[in-house]
């Protein structure tokens, strides 16, 4: 293994920030609240899905400096390596001037009880720095992680709508102004050692290479991988488990790459969902509408393509696109690598096929058939920033009106994500018609018996399942039977 | 504000009926509005954490909580017996709410002890090291399976009666029944509870309180310490909202803080875990409404017998009042000409239900509106005609009683509607939906157009008080204190408005601070749409005692007439003299004026006696009207909310800016509760929705894509409040049922709207799709 330091350097706001004996389970939320005194951050739920704790992070992406929205309440102080938080507090250092976002928002009363407010505000402000005139899809997109009790969200749109309009100088914004010096900041930063904090029995490691990552899995198989922390950050707020050790990934610059072949495209399991969709849907039209409905920008953000995978949640909103697609993953250990398909990794509830010491490396997407048909579904009780009650994905061939391959998987109908082979298995071969449609409805049944829970009852699941293969149908048919909100999905 | 206005400062900033923004606006956007845990804790503070149970319903028999006391940094462990004096908080006294569960574990999560420590961390950790046995008891969750097994009650049952309604059923020509499940909602304030207790000298606390009810909170402290409330001051700066949610349940919280500090004398804090907050605390009550409801073929309703049966949870807390008013509501706008109602406040063991913004009276209006929709589906006819065929009549009409024998004397449902139907353009763009649904096959369009119409007033008298202290100091800054609390609905920056208008100043010069019980006394909830019409007219009373000390100063010392003295943007003209304000309190002090006074208001005309189901509850009525657009999918019953258009009542509005947002906020608010936001029980009665990865409110895509909103700038409170205006914390919540009746529509058109889809609430997805289903059927 590489050069261990023992110390975490990041920049919070103006102030550069040491940080040499840390529990490994801090969270940045309770860091900024309770170390630091900065309170405007607030604790709504803990759990990453009200936004009231939304900061920025920036961090370098290929040398060029990012921002984008968290939530502070399930991200680790540990993962912070190189990174420059932005909190609440920044936006207005001089005493009676506010940034134009704030004074947006208090001109169009865009705050009432006020403690969701400050999330707004990071939220509305990186919209402002990473968009110059977003529309009204954009910044409701922007606002999907944040919830707001009191306004009805319709002032704080129009504020979004009235900063959009009237872009201020942007030479007083504290970001804009000083972008140079950060990034030379974080460059300085920028590690390849591995980081250990703590003891040997209770610390966190932030490796500094992919190879040292597989090392420390062989040294440490019970270790916890942290990427994007949306699920893991759970574990500690909600079940407060013990993790140790924790091993940060999300600064592993190789497990963020992207590579395009003549084949598919293989994406670093540390992508996120943001990255990864942003370059999956211009292959891939349809996984727009699925990135614009999973989570909130937060998590877009945070959560990363290879968490969702590897934690093998039932309900993760990818995995039933990428085995429609047929995708596959690679395994990583200090001992070598091993490629599957994703559908084979799943197991059972809470069981893959992934050894301790190993971790997912990578996803290979296969390229499109030129004639192919692909369509992903997700259907939740609310629209967006919710889980899914069911995902389905259709990826169909047709050689004159003949099925010739077709690949539907389903998150939510059973343990795992999981293909529907009686289903496939009523339609191959066959003319593509409504009859032969109707006539493989009925096979859902035999490849799924979906569980009754909070988000839907087994009847809801496995009813709608069929519809959407219809809607599927009568789309391929080229009818418009979907609602949306606004004609132009935008992109993100 | 608008400096423009000022036209060279003859008139003031702030004044009433002006959109002067939120008074904590520009501290919410930077972080710096404080909210009790911003603030900084005082030296050792320690943190409290509750121990909560796993049964739904169970004797305690073996509390093991050696664990939780050997944790490290556990200071202390607190159970029933703890309690210096009661472990009651039963904010109806009937003794029937602990502070921690004794005994009998009487809901899944009801905490039985409290771990004090020294960061909450470490109280959360040890609260999981409990090992409690128990002997399991059989648990009833929901209504029905109360009903079946006896319909054990909370409280007293109200019975509103008026008319013969049995022989009014028998002989009206048409009749129908049926049956309605109306789900509860959790608050999900974005600040969840959160007490801090300090102690003082001999047995003096003080504590920190996110309530909307500090004399409350007060009062149970005193109670469960057995010391006098003089030895309690309750405060409260703000709340990150409210909405019923914190009128009773802040009160354990406040008592377990406060135990612990008098206990250990050190500064205790008490913040729970969002799933923590939405397991312990109550929410709004569930229903089920079955109705039987006479009519004519025009649509004319001749008699309507209901029963409203609650989920209330094992206490009973408010349900006694919260049932009261849905029976109060149960007519909506509608005259019922025979009509009986009956509540049914059922026992279950699920937490115990609590106010929420409506108070029960959302519930009584959709089951009204659902009587509504039978009788227009039942004669094939649009609701909207069904809905004015049965308004109430103009005062003096004999159509004007309600059945709580109160005459409704302001009615204006007329006007307001019909003005609505023609500017959300109602006619056409109902034909063009029909037109719509016929030829398209998986989308449907549905829209409606519902009234409201709600009593203004608590429904226990003695609520309907209020206190105001207002302070002049030597320059001429006024310093403003009442009863109420700010959770964010604009009522401090509203009482402060009455206080500019009254002496002509700009709203600057008036410092609104913290509510606490030392300063006014025996306050009311901040609820029941109260705040600006009970603070504002103590606020203004208080002002009126000043202002009078100092013109008869005036007349003494200029040896003017009294009518000749007159406070004018920022000065007191006297005689033919302009004399600036700030100079003139100088002189005022000089001369030895009281410049301060405590004012009082008590709500006049109403009444109520319950046992006889008669009297005048409310002191005028709030009206208001929405018309909603939605889309369903239906393979999916996904839907959208296309649009809505809204006109609302609030009389002369004190702030139309904040108004305006209440409204907005309202609809958003009780589109959720009609639509995503489900409370889910397993079989082992635990709550699986609490936190908002499962139980989902309304995110800004889930508003109306098209939004408008209107005041009725034409109407005037008939009766005397503050500037005529009008409540509005409640009364929108209830617009929102235009969504619901939209879907509903857009549900019957499967079935060419021969049938009443009959939604129950919440309308998720789900339940769209299943009525569907059920429609087609019958197609």
């Amino acid at each position: 293994m590489t050069d261990t330091k023992a110390a975490l350097r990041f920049i919070l706001n103006d102030a550069d920030v040491v940080i040499e004996a840390l529990s490994p389970t801090a969270t940045l939320l309770d860091y900024l609240r309770l170390e630091r005194r900065l309170t405007g951050t607030k604790e709504g739920c803990a759990e990453g899905d009200c936004g009231a704790c939304t900061v920025l992070i920036g961090r370098l992406h290929n040398g060029q400096l990012r921002y984008e929205t968290v939530n502070a309440c399930i991200r680790f102080v540990g993962s912070l390596q190189a990174t420059h938080v932005v909190t609440v507090e920044h936006l207005s250092p001089r005493e009676g001037t506010l940034h134009p976002v704030q004074q947006a928002m208090v001109d169009y009363h865009g705050s009432q009880c006020g403690f969701c407010t400050p999330g707004f505000i990071m939220s509305l402000y990186g919209l402002w720095l990473s968009n110059e005139a977003p529309g009204r899809a954009e910044i409701e997109r922007a606002l999907q992680g944040n919830l707001c009790r009191c306004t009805g969200y319709e002032p704080i749109i129009r504020a979004a709508e009235a900063i959009a309009a009237s872009r201020p100088d942007a030479l007083f914004d504290p970001l804009l102004s000083l972008r140079t010096d950060i990034t030379n900041r974080l460059t300085a930063l920028d590690q390849r050692e591995t980081i250990r904090i703590g003891r040997p029995d209770h610390c966190l490691m932030v490796p500094g290479t992919v190879d040292d990552l597989a090392t420390i899995l062989d040294e440490h198989p019970e270790a916890t991988v942290v990427a994007g922390s949306t699920d893991v950050g759970l574990w500690v707020t909600k079940q407060m488990r013990a993790l140790n050790p924790l091993v940060f990934i999300n600064n592993l610059s190789e497990l963020q790459r992207i590579s395009h072949s003549e084949d598919g495209i293989t994406l670093g399991a540390g992508v996120t969902y943001a990255t990864a969709f942003e370059t999956l849907s211009q292959g891939y039209p349809a996984l727009r509408n699925l990135l614009n409905r999973l989570g909130g920008e937060q998590v877009r953000s945070m959560g990363t393509i290879g968490g969702n995978i590897a934690n093998g949640s039932p309900i993760g909103d990818t995995p039933p696109a990428l085995i429609a697609l047929g995708a596959s993953i690679t395994l990583r250990s200090a001992h070598g690598r091993r490629t599957m398909l994703l559908e084979d990794f799943f197991i059972d509830y809470g069981k893959q096929d992934r050894a301790k010491n190993e971790f997912v490396e990578s996803i290979f997407v296969p390229v499109l058939e030129p004639d192919a048909r692909f369509a992903v579904y997700k259907i939740s009780k609310r629209r967006d920033e919710d889980i899914s009650a069911l995902c389905g994905a259709f990826h169909l061939v047709l050689r004159d009106n003949i099925v010739t391959s077709i690949r539907i998987a389903f998150g939510g109908m059973a343990a795992t994500p999981k293909r529907a082979p009686s289903v496939e298995a009523a339609l191959i071969g066959q003319r593509w018609t409504q009859d032969t449609i109707n006539a493989a409805l009925n096979a859902f049944a035999e490849d799924y018996q979906p569980l009754s829970d909070w988000r839907a009852s087994a009847e809801y699941r496995l009813l709608t399942a069929r519809n959407l293969l219809t809607r599927f149908y009568l789309e391929s048919l080229g009818h418009d039977v979907q609602l949306r909100r606004f004609a132009e999905v935008a992109h993100g | 504000m608008d400096k423009s206005t000022f036209d060279q400062r003859r008139v003031i900033n702030g004044p009433m009926h002006h959109s002067v923004r939120h008074d904590s606006a520009h501290k919410h956007v930077t972080g710096s509005a404080d909210y009790i845990d911003d603030m900084p804790e005082p030296a050792g503070t320690l943190h409290g954490a509750l121990g909560m149970t796993d049964r739904a319903h169970a004797e305690i028999i073996e509390m093991d909580l050696s664990a939780v006391r050997a944790a490290p940094g556990v200071v202390c462990v607190l159970t029933a017996r703890d309690m210096p004096y009661s472990n009651d908080i039963s904010p109806s006294h009937m003794d029937d709410e602990p502070v921690l569960a004794d005994g009998v574990v009487q809901f899944h999560g009801q905490p039985a002890f409290a771990v004090i420590a020294e960061t909450r961390d470490i109280a959360r950790r040890a609260a999981r090291l409990a090992r409690i046995t128990y002997r399991d008891l059989p648990h009833i969750t929901d209504a029905q399976q109360a009903i079946d097994a006896g319909g054990t009650l909370v409280t007293p049952p109200l019975t509103l009666k008026r008319g013969q309604p049995d022989d009014a059923l028998a002989d009206a020509p048409r009749r129908l029944r049926g049956q309605m499940r109306i789900g509860g909602q959790d608050h999900f304030y974005l600040e969840g509870h959160i007490a801090m207790a300090i102690p003082g000298e001999d047995d003096d606390v003080t504590v920190w309180s996110s309530t909307q009810h500090p004399s409350e909170v007060q009062h149970m402290v005193s109670h469960v310490l057995g010391v006098a409330s003089n030895a309690v001051t309750v405060q409260v700066r703000r709340m990150g909202g409210g909405f019923g949610g914190k009128e009773t349940q802040s009160n354990q919280f406040a008592a377990l803080a406060a135990v612990a500090a008098k206990k250990l004398n050190r500064a205790v804090k008490f913040r729970p875990d969002r799933d923590e907050d939405m397991t312990a605390t109550g929410k709004r009550h569930d229903f089920l409404v079955d109705y039987d409801v006479g009519f004519d073929d025009d649509g004319r309703i001749h008699a309507v017998i209901a029963n409203y049966a609650a989920r209330c949870g094992y206490s009973s807390d408010l349900s006694g009042p919260v049932t009261d008013r849905a029976l109060f509501h149960a007519d909506n706008a509608y005259f019922y000409p025979h009509v009986r109602l009956t509540s049914q406040p059922l026992k279950t063991n699920t937490v115990s239900n609590t106010a929420f913004r409506g108070f029960g009276g959302p519930q009584g209006m959709v089951g009204a509106e659902r009587m509504i929709e039978e009788i227009a589906y039942a004669l094939g006819r649009d609701p909207l005609d069904i809905r004015k065929a049965n308004f109430y009549g103009e005062a003096g009409s004999k159509r004007d009683l309600t059945p709580y024998h109160q005459r409704v004397e302001d009615n204006i449902i007329g006007k307001l509607v019909a003005e609505l139907e023609e500017t959300s353009d109602y006619q056409a763009r109902r034909a063009a939906i029909l037109a719509f649904n016929a030829s398209s096959s998986v989308i449907r369009k549905g829209i409606a157009l519902t009234p409201v119409k709600f009593g203004i007033s608590f429904t226990a008298t003695w609520y309907n008080q209020a206190g105001a202290l207002v302070h002049i100091y030597q320059d001429g800054s006024v310093h403003l204190n009442h009863g109420g609390t700010e959770m964010g609905q604009g009522l401090n920056i509203k009482i402060a408005q009455v206080l500019a208008e009254a002496f002509q100043i700009d709203i600057d010069r008036i410092k609104i601070t913290a509510t606490t019980t030392g300063k006014v006394p025996n306050t009311s909830a901040t609820a029941a749409s109260s705040g600006s019409d009970l603070n504002g007219m103590a606020a203004c009373d208080a002002a009126r005692q000043i202002k009078e000390r100092l013109v008869a100063f005036a007349v003494e010392r200029w040896s003017v007439a009294a009518d000749t003295v007159q406070f004018i943007a920022h000065h007191v003209k006297v005689g033919d003299e302009l004399i600036p304000f700030d100079a003139f309190i100088k002189a005022a002090y000089l001369a030895r004026v009281q410049l301060s006074a405590a004012g009082f208001y008590k709500t006049p005309k109403i009444h109520w006696d319950r046992a006889a189901g008669q009297g005048t509850p409310f002191y005028y009525f709030s009206y208001g009207a929405a018309v909603s657009e939605v889309s369903i999918d239906t393979l999916t019953g996904e839907y959208m909310v296309e649009r809505t258009d809204i006109l609302h009542d609030v009389g002369h509005s004190l702030n139309p800016a904040i108004d305006i947002g209440q409204v907005e906020g309202a609809f958003v608010q009780g589109m959720g509760w009609l639509t995503t936001e489900e409370l889910w029980w397993d079989a082992k009665g635990r709550l699986r929705t609490h936190a908002p990865s499962t139980y989902k409110i309304p995110v800004a895509s889930d508003r109306p894509k098209i939004f408008n909103v209107k005041l009725a700038e034409w109407s005037q409170n008939k009766e005397p409040t503050i500037g005529r205006s009008k409540a509005v914390g409640e009364p929108p919540f209830m617009l929102p049922i235009s969504v619901l009746e939209a879907l509903s529509m857009a549900v019957a058109s499967v079935a060419d709207y021969r049938h009443c889809p009959r939604l129950d609430t919440p309308a998720t997805p789900e339940r769209i799709l299943m009525a569907v289903e059920r429609l087609r059927a019958h197609a």
